[in-house]
């Protein structure tokens, strides 16, 4: 079964605040996207039949005041929620469910109402002491602090067997500040030059402050429905055109190959194919963003340029503003937010994009591919949208 | 090893890992091959990983110790009980026997210049605890 158009987005929203938000627990995050994403589609919570979540959906829909008869609990890291997306689009399309609520909430920064540790949380003598896992018995040891120590360990790598320059991983971030200059919710909206980049703090070489995500609070919500219901609600449909997902592994020292995705590979393959279209009719690409080598990765496994070539693609300006291929046009999570598990904010901004109501709007955007990645490499989700009518 | 009390986090063994740990502890390096198709791998594990193998028929063997800086990165934000080490490298080593593991460079300040990928690594071992010892590498 192919899910091509036959789903769409009739309701997307992101909480009403964005950034530190320490009023709000995570599971209200979680409600206030919903309740914007429901009244976006002028909805009311009475005619949501399945809902989705890294939490526990049960919670959700207590707290909403439905039953819902579909759920979706998958939880493997910040790209859950396009997978969730592809879940919920497959149970659409199989009469499952008929309106189903995807969302998320996280309080990254502020941590109210957080069971589960702080990003960054080292496996120390006071800490999980009694972690038999992999990473707990063959890692933490040796003293890594989280994702800042780890998600990058394939970079140095990367450039040796590619030639790409440190100044290069730099215009990443000197891209994304270029869109997110023109974004009023963005955490940080100044131009920054490679120099500058270059110049901040080191943290974990060779990655300095500019090239790490900051940590925030926030979340976002989708309505997603039958691609036959659109009529029925007064917002311009986003339809699923394709979708993928993959895992690879939890451990990023043991992945197949450091200086490249294989999920990313896997997942965004199933989703052109899905979707039969081309690189070349992508108008518009996110590409999840905590550091940035994620950006190059992706490009590369995602196939829009070639091994190697996407430091230089990058640098040249080509997913910049006026560029061919607008990249992270919210900033991505290195300039927009990122509250820990970026992939809902991703796929809003794919969605204002492809409705033509994104802050930093490019023009004439009728697909947008939207990759997501979760852990360190672990798990991957691809969706591209668009906003062309089937048959159309 | 010094009398100093070790502060970083010691390993806690598994059912799978208690025989690499007991080398370690004696200062062998220890991975494991399957007997069927040959493959060396780590971590250790009670079958072949290699899916079109799946067997259960392993072997341990004791790895030359030595290997070659694959990749790294420095980190400035020590971890607990890494305070007297920063900046200190969290490297990933490939095994001249194929299989990558993660570990620290010991014997060389860990700055840029010094770490070049590639540069060959010996493996040393440091003391934790009185059954537990962490392999760490050297320059060879
Ligand atoms: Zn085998």
């Amino acid at each position: 079964m192919s899910l091509r158009y036959k789903t769409a987005i009739v309701g997307a929203a992101e909480t009403s605040q964005l950034g530190v938000i320490p009023d709000m627990s995570e599971t209200q995050l979680h409600v206030d996207a919903a309740i914007n994403a429901m009244r976006d589609a002028g909805i009311d919570a009475s005619q949501i039949d399945g809902i989705s979540a890294t939490m526990n959906p049960a919670t959700l829909a207590h707290y909403l005041g439905i039953v819902p008869d579909w759920v979706d609990n998958t939880s493997v890291g910040g790209t859950s929620f396009l997978i969730h997306m592809r879940h919920a689009a497959a149970a659409i399309a199989s009469g499952l469910a008929t309106t189903v609520l995807c969302c998320m909430g996280q309080s990254g920064r502020s941590r109210v109402g957080v069971s589960a540790p702080r990003i960054g949380t080292a496996a120390g003598p006071s800490g999980p002491s009694y972690d038999v896992s992999y990473p707990g018995q063959f890692e933490s040891i040796y003293g890594p602090l989280g994702p800042t120590t780890l998600f990058g360990m394939g970079v140095l790598r990367y450039m040796k067997e590619t030639g790409t320059t440190i100044e290069q991983l730099a215009s990443v971030a000197v891209a994304q500040r270029r869109w997110s200059s023109k974004v009023p919710r963005a955490m940080f909206r100044q131009l920054v030059t490679v120099e500058e980049v270059l110049a901040s703090r080191m943290i974990c070489y060779p990655y300095r402050l500019f090239m790490c995500c900051p940590v925030t609070d926030g979340g976002g919500a989708f309505i997603l429905t039958s691609a036959e219901r659109v009529d029925d609600y007064p917002t311009k449909p986003v339809y699923i055109l394709g979708s993928g997902e993959a895992v690879e592994t939890p451990v990023v020292s043991q992945m197949y190959d450091m200086t490249s995705s294989a999920a990313f590979k896997a997942s965004s393959s199933k989703a052109f194919a899905e979707a039969g279209v081309t690189h070349a009719d992508i108008d518009h690409v996110q590409i999840y963003d905590a550091f940035v080598h994620l950006p190059i990765y992706g490009l590369e496994d995602l196939g829009f340029v070639g091994r190697g070539e996407a430091g230089a693609f990058i640098e040249e300006g080509n997913t910049s503003p006026g560029g061919r291929l607008p990249l992270n046009t919210n900033g991505g999570g290195l300039s927009y937010t990122h509250t820990g598990m970026y992939g809902m904010f991703a796929m809003q901004e794919s969605v204002r994009q492809v409705r033509g109501e994104a802050a930093h709007q490019v023009e004439g955007v009728r697909t947008s591919f939207c990759q997501g990645v979760g852990g360190m490499f672990m798990a991957a989700g691809s969706l591209i949208f668009t906003n062309e009518a089937p048959h159309g | 090893m010094t009398e100093q009390e070790y502060r970083k986090p010691i390993p806690h063994p598994s059912p799978e890992t208690e025989f690499f740990w007991r080398k370690a502890g004696q200062h062998e390096l220890w991975i494991q091959r399957c007997i069927d198709c040959g493959e060396p791998f780590f971590y250790p594990r009670l079958h072949c990983p290699d899916p079109g193998c799946m067997s259960d028929r392993i072997e341990w063997f004791r790895a030359s110790g030595r290997g070659t800086l694959y990749t790294y990165m420095i980190n400035h934000r020590p971890a607990p009980g890494f305070e007297a080490d920063a900046p200190y490298a969290i490297a990933v080593i490939q095994l001249e026997e194929g299989p990558r593991m993660m570990g620290n460079i010991v014997g060389i300040e860990n700055t840029p210049e010094n770490l070049a990928l590639d540069m060959p690594l010996k493996v040393t071992f440091t003391d934790a605890t009185d059954d537990i010892a962490i392999p760490n590498w050297e320059p060879a």
